[in-house]
C-alpha cells in the first residue's frame, strides 16, 4: 500500500507543514518585549524534529532507492497547466539523491547551530529555514522545467530574508548584490524555458529530453541556462556576490548557501545543460574550461589574501567549485563523478568549515585573521575539529575533499592535461591559505584574547561536529558509498553524447 | 596476523589520544609503546616468514574508489621490499616511541605527541604496504601531514609553526608532481595497479606521446613525474629546504621521521617501482644527477652549521643523495641496503643528540657546549658509534652500504657513475669531517655555555638510553647482519620480484669486482676527514677561523646555506603575496565589482539624478520647454512645407 503513497512530494512538503505547526505556536509577549522562554523552545523543538524526521524520511528513501534501475524513481505527475503543458511531476534518480540527503542532513545541523545565536525574531527564522528547505529537496526532485524554475527561484527568498534579517552590518548590501546577480540570471533562464515550452509544446522534461534542439538553437539556449547555474556555482567572474553574502550572513545561512546553494549550479548543469544540449556543451568546453581554470587559481590567490576568514572560505569555495565545472565538462565518468563527489563533499567541508567559524565568532565576536589566535591552547578540542576541516579543504586523502578533486584531475587530463596540471596548482595554492588560515587561528598569539571568555566546544557544538568529522572521513574512505548513486545517471548522460 | 602491523599504530594512536584527554600519562604510554612493540615483532616475524623463507601472505583488500573503469583497491602487499620497510621502520618507531617517554616528561601534551607518532607510524605503513599508486600517495599525504603536526608541535613557537607549513608546502610541491604522475600512469596505462604496470612497462617503452610540439617518451615522462615527489619527499637539490627548518620539531620526531623513515619514501618508491624505472634511462641519468649532487651540496653545508640538530639534518639530506645515486645507477638493493643501515645509525646520532640537548637544558647550539664528555659518557659513546658507522669505518654498519654505494658507481663505467663517484668521495670526506666537528665542538675542549647550565648537565635517563643501546646494536651490527642479504652475492633470491633490474643495467654486479684501491677509497676518505677534523678543533684550535676567513666567499655561501631560502623568497613567496594583494584589491574589488554590481547601481544612479534634474517643478521652467517643443514642431513643419 505504502507504495502508492506519493512519498516524494509528502517529503518536499513535511518542513512546510512543521513551519505552519511552528506558525500555530503562540508568542506571548512579557513585559520586557520578549517571547516567552517556554514558547521559544516550543518552536525550537518542533522545528529540529521535522528536520530530523525530514532526514529520517531522505534516508528510508535512499533504502528504497534501486540503484540499477534507469528510469525516475517515486515519480508522480499531476496536471498542471495543461494549455501550455506544464506538469507536476517529481521523481528521483541516483543524481538527485545525493543532493536531498545532503540537504536533509545539514538542516537539522543548522537548527542546532542557531539554537543560542539567533536572538530576535526567533520564530520567523525557523520557519523561513523549513520552508526553504522544502524549496531546495523541491527543487531537487522537479522533472518539469517550469517546477524547477518555480523551485529554484523561490529558494531565493528565504535565502534573502536569512540574509536580510539575521544578517550582519551590511546585510542589504549583500542581499542586494546576490539580488542582482541571480536576477541577470533567472531573466535569461525564463526566456529560455518560454522558448522551449513555444517550441515543444511541453516543460516536461522527460518529454522534453527526446526533442532534439537545432544547433543554434542549443548554443541560445544553453547560454541562457548558463548564466543562472554560473551564478549559483559561482563561476568566475560571476562570484563577487558570494563572499558578501557569507560574510553578512548568519553561520546557518552561510552553511545552506555553501552547502546547497552553491550545488543547485552544478546540478543545474548536469540535469539540463548537458542532456538537453550536448552539442552546445561540447561547443562552450574550451571557455568553460578557462572560467574554471582562472576560478582555481585566481581566488586561490584572492583567498591568501583575505583579513576576514569567512570570505576566505568563501573564496576557496569559488576555487572548489572551479573543480566542479571542470568536471562536469570533462564529458567522462571519471569528470562527472568527481564533480558530484567534490559537490557533496565541498558541502559537508565547506559547511563544516563555516560552522567552525560561527563557533568562534560567538565567543570572540570578531572574524578578523589577525585578532584571532592561539585556540589550540585555549580551546583544544575544537582546534582538532578545525584540523580536520582544514586538511578535509586542502584534499587530503583519506578526506572526502580528495576523492572529488583526485577523479576531476583524471578527468580532465583525458581531455586536455594543461588544464589538469593548471588545477592541479590548487593542491599547493589551496594549503597557502588554509595552512595560513589554520596557523593564523589555532596557533599564534592573539590579541585581545583576554577581553572574551573562551570555552571549549560545550556538548551540543561537539554534537553537531563529530557527525560531519564522521562524514568527511567516511566518504574519504569509502567514497562508493556515494559513487554508486551516480553509476547509472552518469552513463544516460554520457550516452547523449556519444 | 600479519594486517595487524599496520593497522596497530592506528590503533595505538587513537587509543592513546582518547585515553590521553581522559586520564594521565602512564596509560597513554603503556597503550601506545604496547601497541608499537607488538606491531615491531610482528613485523620481524614477517620478515623472517616472508622475506627469509619465502611464505606467501595475502593482504587483506577493500575497494576503495570505482569511477567508471578506475579502479583502486584499499590493498596491502607484503613482499620483500614491504617486509624490509615494515622493520625498519616498526624498530625505529618503538625505539622513539620508548624514548620520547623520556625526552618528552616535561611536556604538557604527551597524549597528542604519543598519538602523532603512531599516527605517522600507520601513515608509513601504509605507505609501504601499498599494492597501487593511490594509497602509496594516500600514505605519502599521510605522513606529510603527521611531520606537518610534528614539527609544529610547539604551536606557540613561531619558527616552528612556519617551518611545518614550509615542510608542508615544498612537499605539496612535489606530491603535486607526483599525483600528476599518477594520473599520467593511469591515462596510458589504464590501471593504478602495480602488477598491472609492471606487466605493461616493456611493452610502453616506446610509446610516446607529443606535448608542445615535443615527443615525451610516456615512461620517461611519467617516472620524471614520480620522481618530482620523491624529490620533495626525500629533500633533494631543490626541494630540501623544508628538512633543516623541520629540526624545529621535538627530537624524537627528527629521529623518526626527518631520519630514518619518511624522508626515505622517495627512494622506496623508486625502488618500488624499478620495473618502471627501468625503462627510463634518462630519468635514472637524473636522478644520480640529482642524488649526487644532493650528497656533495648537503655536506658543504653541514661543515658550517653550529646547531647539533641540523648539522645531523644536513647530513641525512646527503645520505639520501647517496641513496638516490645508487637508485640512479640500477643499484636498487645497495640504496636499500644503505636506508636500513642509514635509518638506525642517524636514529642513533639523532636521539644521541636530543639526549645532549635534554641534559643542557634544551641548548641546541655547539658554539655553547663543549667539555661534555665527562657529564655524558654514555651518549659521548653512542655519538661516537653513530658516526663511525656515518663515516663509514670499517665493520659498522655504514661501512657496508656506502662502500657498496661507491662500488657501484665506480663500476657502472659511465660519465654520470664517474661524476657520482667523484661526488659520492668528496661528500665522504666531508661526511667524516663533520661529523667528528660535531663530536669535537659538543664533547671536548671547554664548556663556553653558562657555568650554571653546566653544573645542571645530567645523563639521560634509562628509558631514553635503553633505545639508543638497542639502535647502536643495529648501528654496529645491521651492516654485517643484512649484507649477504641485501647485496650478497644471492640478492636477486632475497628480494625476488619486489625489485626488477633490467639486463644490461649491471652495474651492481660489476661492484664485487672493482679494483682494490676503490674498495679501500672510502676507509682512507674517512680517516682523512677525522684527522682533518682533529687537526682543526684539537690540535690547532684557531685554524677553522683562519680557513673561514681565507675562504670568505666559499664559507658565507656555505653557512648561508647557498642562499636557497633567499631566492625562493625572493621568487615565489614575495610574488604570491604581492600578487595575490593585487588580485583582491584591484581585480576583484575595482575590475569585477566596479564595472559589475557596483558600476550597474552606481549608473543608475548617476542617470536618475540627470533625469531629475528636469523635473524642477516651476511651472515657468515647463511653460519654457513647452514652448520650445512647439517652436521646434513647427519648425519642422515649416521645413516639410517648403520642400513640398
Amino acid at each position: 500500500m505504502i507504495e502508492n503513497w506519493p512519498i516524494l512530494s509528502i517529503l518536499i512538503f513535511l518542513p512546510i507543514f512543521g513551519a505552519l505547526l511552528i506558525l500555530l505556536i503562540p508568542s506571548k509577549i512579557d513585559q520586557e518585549g520578549k517571547i516567552l522562554k517556554n514558547s521559544i523552545t516550543n518552536i525550537k523543538l518542533v522545528s529540529l524534529w521535522t528536520s530530523i524526521m525530514t532526514f529520517l524520511m531522505t534516508l528510508l528513501l535512499s533504502l528504497k532507492f534501486n540503484y540499477t534501475e534507469k528510469q525516475y524513481q517515486f515519480l508522480e505527475f499531476y496536471e498542471w497547466v495543461p494549455s501550455l503543458g506544464i506538469v507536476y511531476r517529481v521523481g528521483l534518480d541516483g543524481l538527485s539523491l545525493p543532493f536531498i540527503l545532503l540537504t536533509a542532513f545539514l538542516v537539522p545541523i543548522c537548527i542546532l547551530c542557531s539554537w543560542n545565536t539567533i536572538q530576535h525574531k526567533i520564530k520567523e527564522f525557523m520557519i523561513s529555514f523549513l520552508i526553504l528547505e522544502a524549496f531546495i529537496i523541491g527543487m531537487f526532485s522537479a522533472l518539469d522545467i517550469v517546477v524547477f524554475y518555480i523551485f529554484f527561484e523561490a529558494v531565493l527568498i528565504p535565502m534573502f530574508l536569512i540574509i536580510g534579517i539575521w544578517g550582519g552590518v551590511e546585510r542589504i548590501y549583500a542581499s542586494f548584490k546576490f539580488f542582482l546577480y541571480t536576477l541577470l540570471g533567472s531573466v535569461l533562464m525564463l526566456i529560455a524555458i518560454i522558448y522551449i515550452i513555444d517550441t515543444t509544446g511541453t516543460s516536461d522534461l522527460i518529454q522534453v529530453l527526446d526533442y532534439d534542439f537545432s544547433k543554434t538553437e542549443q548554443l541560445l539556449l544553453f547560454l541562457g541556462f548558463f548564466f543562472s547555474f554560473a551564478v549559483k556555482v559561482p563561476m568566475w567572474p560571476f562570484h563577487t556576490w558570494l563572499p558578501d553574502a557569507h560574510v553578512q550572513a548568519p553561520t546557518a545561512g552561510s552553511i545552506i548557501l555553501a552547502g546547497i546553494l552553491l550545488k543547485m549550479g552544478g546540478y543545474g548543469f548536469l540535469r539540463f545543460s548537458l542532456p538537453l544540449f550536448p552539442d552546445a556543451s561540447l561547443f562552450y568546453q574550451p571557455y568553460i574550461f578557462f572560467l574554471s581554470c582562472v576560478a582555481i587559481v585566481y581566488t586561490s590567490f584572492v583567498a591568501f589574501a583575505q583579513q576576514d576568514i569567512k570570505k576566505l572560505i568563501a573564496y576557496s569555495s569559488v576555487a572548489h567549485m572551479g573543480f566542479v565545472t571542470i568536471g562536469i565538462f570533462c564529458f567522462n565518468t571519471q569528470g562527472l563523478d568527481g564533480a558530484v563527489f567534490q559537490m557533496v563533499s565541498h558541502g559537508i567541508i565547506s559547511g563544516a568549515l563555516f560552522l567552525a567559524i560561527g563557533v568562534i565568532y560567538e565567543r570572540t565576536h570578531t572574524r578578523d585573521i589577525n585578532k584571532l589566535g592561539d585556540f589550540a591552547t585555549t580551546m583544544p578540542k575544537y582546534s582538532v575539529f578545525l584540523m580536520f576541516f582544514t586538511l578535509g579543504s586542502v584534499g587530503l586523502p583519506g578526506t572526502s575533499g580528495f576523492i572529488g578533486e583526485v577523479l576531476v584531475l583524471i578527468g580532465s587530463w583525458k581531455v586536455n592535461p594543461l588544464v589538469a596540471i593548471i588545477s592541479g596548482l590548487s593542491l599547493i595554492l589551496g594549503a597557502i591559505y588554509m595552512l595560513r588560515f589554520y596557523r593564523k587561528i589555532s596557533f599564534g598569539i592573539s590579541e585581545n584574547q583576554d577581553k572574551y571568555e573562551i570555552h571549549d566546544v560545550n556538548i551540543r557544538e561537539f554534537m553537531i561536529l563529530i557527525p560531519l568529522v564522521m562524514f568527511i572521513i567516511l566518504f574519504g574512505i569509502f567514497p562508493n558509498i556515494v559513487l554508486n548513486f551516480l553509476k547509472v545517471p552518469h552513463f544516460l548522460v554520457l550516452e547523449t553524447f556519444k | 596476523m600479519y594486517n595487524l602491523i599496520i593497522f596497530l599504530p592506528l590503533i595505538g594512536a587513537v587509543l592513546s589520544w582518547i585515553l590521553g584527554n581522559r586520564f594521565s600519562s602512564i596509560p597513554t604510554y603503556i597503550v601506545s609503546i604496547s601497541c608499537l612493540f607488538l606491531s615491531m615483532i610482528i613485523s620481524w616475524i614477517a620478515f623472517y616468514d616472508i622475506a627469509i623463507l619465502k611464505n606467501n601472505f595475502e593482504g587483506a583488500s577493500l575497494p576503495w574508489i570505482n569511477s567508471g573503469e578506475f579502479r583502486a583497491l584499499w590493498e596491502f602487499n607484503f613482499d620483500t621490499l614491504s617486509c624490509v620497510m615494515f622493520l625498519v621502520v616498526n624498530t625505529v618507531s618503538a625505539m622513539v616511541h620508548l624514548y620520547s617517554v623520556g625526552y618528552m616528561s616535561h611536556d604538557k601534551s604527551k597524549a597528542r605527541f604519543m598519538a602523532y607518532l603512531s599516527f605517522f607510524t600507520f601513515a608509513m605503513l601504509m605507505l609501504v604496504s601499498s599494492n597501487n599508486l593511490l594509497q602509496l600517495f594516500f600514505g605519502w599525504e599521510g605522513v606529510g601531514v603527521a611531520s606537518y603536526l610534528l614539527i609544529g608541535f610547539w604551536y606557540n613557537k613561531k619558527s616552528a609553526t612556519s617551518a611545518a607549513v614550509k615542510a608542508f608546502l615544498v612537499n605539496r610541491v612535489g606530491d603535486l608532481g607526483f599525483i600528476l604522475g599518477l594520473i599520467f600512469v593511469y591515462t596510458y596505462f589504464d590501471t593504478i595497479m602495480f602488477e598491472r604496470i609492471f606487466e605493461l612497462a616493456p611493452s610502453m617503452m616506446d610509446v610516446s606521446i607529443i606535448v608542445f610540439d615535443n615527443k615525451f617518451n610516456v615512461i620517461e615522462l611519467s617516472c620524471f613525474l614520480l620522481f618530482i615527489g620523491a624529490m620533495g619527499k626525500s629533500a633533494q637539490l631543490f626541494l630540501h629546504t623544508w628538512l633543516p627548518d623541520a629540526m624545529e620539531g621535538p627530537t624524537p620526531v627528527s629521529a623518526l621521521i626527518h631520519a630514518a623513515t619518511m624522508v626515505t619514501a622517495g627512494v622506496f618508491m623508486v625502488c618500488k617501482l624499478s620495473p618502471l624505472f627501468e625503462y627510463a634511462p634518462n630519468v635514472l641519468t637524473f636522478i644520480t644527477l640529482i642524488g649526487a649532487l644532493t650528497a656533495l651540496f648537503a655536506s658543504t653545508i653541514a661543515l658550517t652549521q653550529f646547531d647539533i640538530k641540523r648539522v645531523i639534518a644536513y647530513s641525512t639530506c646527503s645520505q639520501l643523495g647517496y641513496m638516490f645515486f645508487a637508485v640512479g645507477l640500477s643499484a636498487y638493493p645497495a640504496a636499500m641496503f644503505h636506508l636500513t643501515t642509514h635509518a638506525f645509525f642517524k636514529a642513533l646520532l639523532f636521539l644521541g643528540a636530543g639526549s645532549v640537548i635534554h641534559g643542557l637544558s634544551n641548548e641546541q647550539d655547539m658554539r655553547k657546549m663543549g667539555g661534555c664528555f665527562k657529564k655524558l659518557p654514555v651518549t659521548y659513546i653512542l655519538i661516537w658509534i653513530g658516526s663511525l658507522a656515518l663515516a663509514g669505518i670499517p665493520f659498522f654498519a655504514g661501512y657496508y652500504s656506502k662502500d657498496m654505494i661507491l662500488e657501484v658507481a665506480f663500476a657502472s663505467d659511465s660519465q654520470i657513475g664517474y661524476f657520482a663517484f667523484i661526488c659520492g668521495c668528496l661528500a665522504a670526506v666531508l661526511t667524516a669531517f663533520y661529523s667528528w666537528r660535531l663530536i669535537y665542538l659538543t664533547f671536548h675542549g671547554d664548556f663556553k655555555g653558562n657555568k650554571s647550565t653546566y653544573d645542571k648537565i645530567h645523563e639521560s635517563p634509562l628509558v631514553m638510553l635503553l633505545p639508543l643501546f638497542i639502535l647502536a646494536f643495529g648501528a654496529v651490527f645491521s651492516g654485517w647482519f643484512f649484507k649477504e642479504m641485501f647485496i650478497g652475492v644471492n640478492w636477486d633470491y632475497f628480494w625476488s620480484n619486489s625489485i626488477f633490474i633490467l639486463t644490461g643495467n649491471d652495474a651492481i654486479y660489476k661492484a664485487h669486482s672493482v679494483p682494490k684501491w676503490v674498495k679501500l677509497l672510502p676507509i682512507v676518505l674517512a680517516i682523512i676527514g677525522i684527522s682533518i677534523a682533529t687537526v682543526f678543533y684539537v690540535l690547532i684550535p684557531d685554524l677553522p677561523s683562519r680557513v673561514s676567513k681565507a675562504f670568505r666567499v666559499l664559507y658565507t655561501l656555505f653557512y648561508n646555506k647557498w642562499y636557497f631560502d633567499e631566492i625562493y623568497n625572493y621568487l615565489f613567496v614575495k610574488p604570491i603575496k604581492k600578487f595575490s594583494v593585487f588580485c583582491w584589491n584591484i581585480i576583484d574589488k575595482k575590475i569585477i565589482d566596479g564595472m559589475g554590481p557596483n558600476g550597474i547601481s552606481s549608473k543608475v544612479f548617476s542617470l536618475s539624478k540627470i533625469s531629475s534634474k528636469i523635473h524642477t517643478g516651476y511651472v515657468y521652467h515647463y511653460s519654457f520647454s513647452m514652448f520650445i517643443g512647439l517652436a521646434l514642431l513647427t519648425l519642422i513643419l515649416l521645413y516639410n512645407l517648403q520642400v513640398k
